[in-house]
């Protein structure tokens, strides 16, 4: 049996591909089963995002395997094969397992160390439990990737540093103000940015929200949204004073806000910090109010640049979280290896020959005066109850039969051998 | 033993200078916690040679130079202790913990004989005055400390540069908040300081004031902290400024303790 990828992503396949490919809702249940009827797959899931389509299995013969899988995907989507051979990966063995590693951990994805990914996989295995689609291979790669990711999480700074201008936004204003429950917040116009800036500060707790917008039912509608109020056009500065955090999106050809007005402001709010983030482009607000004591001044470039330095950043991390897939690859590489039938079966005869020579040694202990010749006969007698009760697992191992993993592995547990065993 | 005892924990110190240096370029959570255990013990030990050498010396081991020096540096890291308690700033002794070493050192150098008290300072007086002094400069001094971490940061935020210590540095308003409760724990101690040192003077020489180098220095001191307060609770003016001059401040508190010594001995707070 052998671990084998077949997929495509973000990387080598563009939208409009991943959208034929792709199995959304009920297609997601059909699929898998659909997969689980191609007679070379035994175990079978499918992971169905918008940046990527991945399909893993088990299988008996990697090249059958791969040339039906293709010719499952073209008729279950009805397309040919041409459409999309040429953006198809297929990966094996250590390949499939550290790919799947890495895609869990967040190494593959379109942004380095994005956290909903392992989510996704997570639900794809729950659906394949469920299901029962999957195998003991597969389940085990699962739990190995799942927890591989975890270890990345923590043993890495991967997902620190945010690379998003909303995150960004967040992660500068608590340097500022550490702590945003309690603070001001101003919406200065609108647009989708400013929006999604502005429902992550509502969302990291701060306490008031003030709505400015051109239209003052459009600033009331937007205010509804973030459980705030409008503030008419006209009033804006009257308000500043006490607003803490200040997002301006406006479309207004020039500044709304410059350094005189900012400083009035500034005396009537005794000083304290206030950070304002300008996303408008041509900027709304004076770059000059930078240069006020207390004033912290983000444009849309200095946001872009933070998130730069940022991505830089998660990419070093990235380089230490590859050694981590490393040292899982290998574990989960050598725990397949402990699988093969031969070790097991030495493992066996070993364990029942310890078993064998322990009992006898008890039993001379007990019965010390008996003769050469009669313990000769009861060691014979032990042999050959040991060997007639290991002989029908030994023989099951050497058959070549399918589900040979799960055997195994059932096996091993029945019998309390261990995978670190085999090797000495 | 008072000796051993105090290289002791001059030798902690300098082992948690090394570490919160190493800290700025590459900390992490076990460098911070590494620093505040081996803090920890050198301030046992510290306290432990304060305890023995005034039970050796029968008096207050504050009127030697070298005495007040260790006791200055004793009262910092007590300081240092509630605020980590408190705020958690892992990286808050990178910036401390090297003043409690550089004081200590200093301290080293300095004689270190056990003289009988002079009759004048036979008095409680000299307890309470140089207590409340000491723990007063020791506000002062992690202010300093707290200071530079603020100005740090705020260059970090007005550059826009994002990296370096920006992402280790806590917010500038904490930084402002702990920088604001230092100088208000200070004043007052350093205005009863001045208050009992006064009363004491009059008891003892019958003025109050007498102008000695200590004084007038003490003075400026008390005037530039009232300065920052003042600042801030008519004006606002907090943040930078508060930063800048809390940084002054402490340079002045170390020239009243050291260099008003050396340009003067006849001063009724010289050692001798």
């Amino acid at each position: 049996m052998k671990v084998l990828v077949v997929g495509l992503n973000h990387k080598t396949a563009n939208v409009a591909t991943r959208e034929k490919l792709a199995f959304t809702g009920a297609k997601l249940e059909e699929g898998v089963l659909g997969l689980r009827q191609i007679p070379e797959v035994k175990e079978a899931a499918l992971l169905s995002t918008c940046n990527r389509v991945e399909i893993y299995t088990c299988v008996s013969d990697i090249e059958a395997a791969v040339e039906n899988i293709k010719k499952f995907l073209a008729s279950f989507h009805n397309i040919t094969v041409k459409d999309f051979e040429e953006s198809l990966y297929s990966l094996t063995e250590s390949h499939a397992v550290r790919h799947m590693l890495r895609v869990a951990s967040s190494l593959d994805s379109m942004v380095l160390g994005e956290p909903q990914i392992l989510g996704q996989l997570k639900d794809v295995f729950d659906f394949a439990l469920n299901k029962k689609t999957t195998g003991i291979l597969l389940n085990k790669l699962f739990k190995s990737a799942i927890s591989t990711a975890k270890r990345v999480r923590t043993e890495t700074k991967i997902a620190e540093n945010a690379v998003s201008i909303s995150f960004a936004a967040v992660e500068l204003a608590k340097k500022i103000f550490t702590d945003l429950s309690g603070k001001s917040f101003m919406l200065l116009g609108a647009g989708e940015m400013a929006e999604l800036a502005a429902r992550h500060l509502v969302r990291n707790g701060v306490k008031e929200v003030a709505v400015v917008n051109r239209t003052y039912s459009g600033g009331c509608e937007l205010a509804g949204e973030f459980n705030g109020r409008a503030v008419r056009f006209e009033d804006f500065l009257h308000e500043l004073a006490h607003m803490d955090i200040i997002i301006c999106s406006t479309g207004a050809p020039t500044y709304i806000l410059v350094r005189e007005q900012m400083n009035k402001v500034m005396k009537e709010r005794k000083h304290r910090p206030v950070f304002i983030i300008d996303i408008s482009v041509p900027r709304n607000i004076d770059p000059d109010i930078n240069k006020i004591e207390n004033v912290y001044l983000y444009d849309i470039d200095d946001l872009q640049e933070v998130i730069d330095s940022n991505i830089l950043e998660r990419k070093k991390e990235a380089e230490k979280a590859e050694q981590i897939i490393d040292d899982e690859v290998e574990k989960f590489i050598k725990w397949m290896s402990s699988l093969d039938s031969v070790p097991t079966i030495v493992a066996l005869r070993r364990k029942a020959e310890v078993i064998k020579n322990e009992e006898l040694e008890k039993f001379k202990g007990k019965c010390p005066d008996l003769s050469e010749d009669r313990l000769k006969a009861v060691e014979y007698l032990a042999t050959a109850i040991v060997n007639k009760l290991i002989h029908p697992p030994t023989s099951a191992l050497k058959e070549d039969t399918e589900d040979k993993d799960e055997l195994i592995a059932m096996i091993k547990k029945l019998y309390g051998i261990n995978g670190c065993n085999v090797e000495d | 033993m008072g000796t051993i005892l105090f290289e002791l924990a001059l030798t902690c110190y300098f082992a948690v200078t090394i570490i919160g240096i190493i800290g700025l370029f590459k900390g992490s959570k076990e460098s911070s916690q590494l620093m505040l255990v081996v803090t920890g013990a050198g301030f046992l030990i510290h306290s432990a040679s304060i305890v023995y050498r005034y039970i050796s010396a029968g008096h207050l081991p504050i009127t030697s130079m070298y005495e007040a020096t260790s006791f200055f540096a004793w009262c910092i890291v007590l300081i240092f202790f509630f605020l980590e308690y408190r705020y958690k700033i892992g990286i808050m002794g990178s910036f401390i913990l090297p003043i409690v070493f550089i004081l200590m050192l200093s301290s080293s150098v300095l004689p270190r004989g056990i003289h009988p008290l002079s009759p004048v300072l036979q008095s409680y007086w000299l307890g309470i005055h140089a207590f409340l002094a000491f723990l007063g400069n020791a506000a002062f001094a992690v202010a300093f400390g707290i200071g530079i971490m603020y100005l740090l940061q705020e260059h970090y935020l007005k550059s826009k540069n994002t990296h370096g210590l920006f992402k280790r540095l806590p917010s500038i308003q904490v930084l402002d908040e702990i920088n604001y409760k230092l100088i208000t724990l200070g004043f007052p101690l350093l205005t009863l300081a001045i208050i009992s040192g006064a009363l004491w003077a009059e008891s003892a020489w019958g003025s109050y004031w007498r102008w000695d180098p200590k004084e007038v220095w003490s003075l400026i001191t008390w005037f530039i902290y009232a300065l920052i307060l003042h600042l801030r609770l008519t004006a606002g003016r907090r943040g930078k400024r508060a930063a800048i001059l809390s940084v002054i401040g402490f340079l002045i508190v170390l020239f009243t303790f050291f260099g008003v010594n050396l340009i003067s001995t006849k001063s009724l707070h010289s050692f001798s």
